[in-house]
């Protein structure tokens, strides 16, 4: 090798270094704009009440956005806050939305409220952790903004002081926020698509909005981040333990080849059966709590857009996943006296399900996902379909976490993981005692 | 003839397309339209239709007064009582759902299993009954049996029954009020009593009531005429 030229090493060195300084003064240009937000002024007088029309609607927008899940902790006052948010960061603590002026919203105006959503911001300039959505919210707009902040200022204040978060550091200094924002966070109204018809446009507007689906249905990278375009590729949710498919693959949740009314139906009743009379597909876990608490609320008008504009999410171009290698003979064994002696009284021998009432188990795609997450929580939690005014006595499935091992109850899920044509990859104990 | 020409190509469609593959998979069957059915989520643990087992923690559901069910329900939805499996259970349904799950279990006239405790300790015996038919004036607690009724069997529309619940469970409950993990509706008067409680009164009761075999007549009895002992917020609703 020949000597390298110094004048070459130092200007390659000075080069370096300039790209490094340069990049430097960049983000912490980047973090002192985030971190300049000045604070908004109080609300002093209580403002007019307002129209009741605007009340009502924005009610309406706080069920479509499921405020309330979050804002409400087991058993307390609705909006109240108080419930704890899990994250691979540590525990984010929804806050107080009544207004009371001390612990809740009292004093913020509509331009602060409108702020929060826009820019992920407080009152006083603070920027919000994302485990509050506005990655989605950014897309409400002003008007509904104003009717949400109408509809909470029209609720009983309650004075109930906010949890602090429990995040570890550095994630819960506003210097690792601004550093986040820069780098996942573009403050943008909706943007209809003028060559799509107002419906389209309408379910775009709820979906990637006011309903915030990618607060889930995203994958997440290690800071928490989604990629752009990849909103609805399906994410674990890591504080959940439940992975939230994807909207687009046709071979978890994608709704490309589903009838607009199935996907109606499962937003609005919880199940969908596709005519047929077997579940085509039923709410679980964190999904049946958004039906529960949201989409059943939903005029079939915006359930409707939301469909057309979720069918034509997908399909991606995702190639079929490979036929994972078949299990050990001995844990399909123990699987298939499982299955027989706890199972086939609902799902049936062949997995076929039971109309109306259980879904079958044979092509079902929330047994076969790579992840087999879901389907451990289904088997050790149970669990009913949300009752809902279009199925309001769900049947149920029992708990197994105190009956069956988690040998057994992984055993039990790689049988009908690998069984009636289904050919998903095996789950390992150590799976299901990851999620007791 | 004609028809068979037409006929014939759409046989071979059927026969060769790929749903007709889908076709030949069993139809999903039809299972009862009852309650019963809904709520095999409950049974695996409560016991066959409610009635329980004499192992393990779980309480039998069958018989007990559907107010007190449909309060003990909404307690485990809403955080008055802490029990996550149930909580999980019950997050998405409804109040009226709920109280039909309530009317379902109450409505259930099942024989009751032996008691669980057998040979207890004659002591415990002692201080037990004496709790349970007497109370203990001089510390404010009343008699079980004048709420509870006289054969301990459960009062409408809300008090339940103490007979034929595994003593781990009754120690489990009294323990949760003393602690403040299970809550009534305020006020909360079971609270109130097991706060009074020792630890060894609390075991005592628990080896009495599990010691009993059920009465000849298991049901519970018609709401008191007369003032309870207590203001309780469960009764009240």
């Amino acid at each position: 090798m020949n000597a390298a030229n110094p004048a070459v090493v130092r200007r390659l060195l000075a080069v370096a270094l300039g790209a490094a300084l340069l990049l430097l003064v960049t983000l912490a240009v980047l973090i002192v704009r985030q971190l300049s937000a000045e604070a908004l002024p109080p609300l002093t007088a209580a403002p007019a009440p307002a129209d009741p029309a605007l009340v009502a609607r924005g009610a309406y927008l706080a069920r479509a956005g499921n405020c309330a899940a979050c804002h409400t902790a087991r058993g307390g006052l609705p909006y109240a806050g108080g419930r704890g948010i899990d994250t691979p960061f540590g525990t984010v603590f929804a806050g107080n939305l009544t207004p009371d002026p001390e612990h809740g919203l009292g004093r913020w105006s509509a331009d602060a409220f409108w702020r929060a959503l826009h820019h992920g911001q407080s009152r006083d300039g603070r920027l919000l952790y994302p485990a509050f959505p506005y990655t989605s919210f950014t897309q409400i707009s002003r008007e509904d903004s104003d009717a949400l902040h109408a509809f909470l200022r029209s609720l009983p204040p309650v004075a109930m002081p906010n949890r602090p978060h429990a995040l570890r550091f550095p994630y819960r200094t506003q210097a690792a926020l601004a550093v986040w924002r820069a780098l996942y966070f573009e403050p943008g109204g909706f943007q209809p698509d003028p060559t799509q018809p107002a419906d389209w446009n309408r379910g775009a507007y709820l979906v990637r909005g006011l309903a915030h689906c990618a607060a889930c249905h995203a994958p997440r990278d290690a800071l928490g981040g989604v990629a752009a375009g990849r909103e609805f590729d399906g994410g674990l949710m890591a504080g959940q333990g439940w992975y939230a498919p994807s909207l687009r693959s046709r071979f978890e949740a994608g709704l490309a080849d589903w009838a607009a009314q199935d996907i109606v139906d499962l937003l609005k009743t919880g199940v969908a059966h596709g005519g047929t009379g077997a579940a085509k597909g039923a709410a679980m876990g964190p999904m049946a709590e958004v039906v529960f608490h949201s989409t059943q609320h939903l005029s079939d008008a915006d359930l409707r857009a939301m469909a057309r504009y979720l069918r034509g999410l997908g399909p991606d171009a995702a190639a079929p996943p490979p036929a994972a290698p078949r299990a050990a003979s001995a844990q399909l064994t123990l699987g298939q006296r499982v299955y027989e002696a706890q199972c086939t009284d609902c799902h049936g021998a062949q997995g076929e399900g039971a109309r109306q009432a259980y879904p079958p188990l044979a092509g079902n795609r929330a047994l076969t996902l790579a992840s087999a997450v879901n389907p451990v929580q289904a088997v050790l939690n149970g669990g009913f379909a949300p009752a809902t005014a279009g199925n309001p006595r769900p049947y149920g499935m029992p708990p197994y976490r105190t009956l069956l091992s988690d040998a057994e109850i992984a055993a039990v899920i790689t049988y009908a993981r690998q069984s009636w044509g289904n050919q998903a990859a095996a789950v390992s104990p150590l799976e299901v005692q990851r999620l007791r | 003839m004609s028809l068979l020409r037409t006929a014939f190509p759409l046989v071979l469609a059927a026969l060769f397309w790929p749903g007709a593959a889908v076709a030949a998979e069993p139809p999903p069957r039809t299972v009862p339209d009852t309650m019963a059915q809904r709520v095999m989520a409950c049974t695996l643990c409560h016991g066959k239709e409610g009635r329980a087992t004499n192992a393990g923690y779980f309480p039998r559901i069958a018989g007990k007064p559907a107010g007190y069910l449909y309060n003990q329900l909404t307690h485990f939805r809403d955080g008055r009582r802490q029990n996550p499996g149930m909580a999980t259970l019950l997050d998405n349904l409804s109040d009226s759902y709920l109280r039909e799950i309530a009317d379902h279990f109450a409505g259930l006239d099942l024989p009751y299993p032996p008691p669980q405790t057998v040979n207890p300790p004659r002591d415990q015996l002692a201080r037990g009954e004496a709790l349970i038919r007497r109370g203990d004036p001089a510390r404010q607690l009343p008699a079980c049996a004048d709420c509870h009724g006289q054969a301990l069997t459960g009062r409408q529309p809300a008090i339940p029954g103490l007979l034929g619940l595994p003593r781990d469970y009754l120690i489990g409950q009294l323990g949760a009020w003393q602690t403040g993990l299970r809550h009534a509706h305020a006020p909360d008067c079971m609270a109130q009593i097991a706060k009074g409680l020792t630890p060894d009164d609390a075991g005592a009761l628990a080896t009495w009531l599990s010691a009993q075999p059920l009465p000849a007549d298991t049901h519970a009895v018609a709401p008191s005429a007369q003032p309870l002992p207590m203001r309780c917020g469960s009764v009240a609703r």
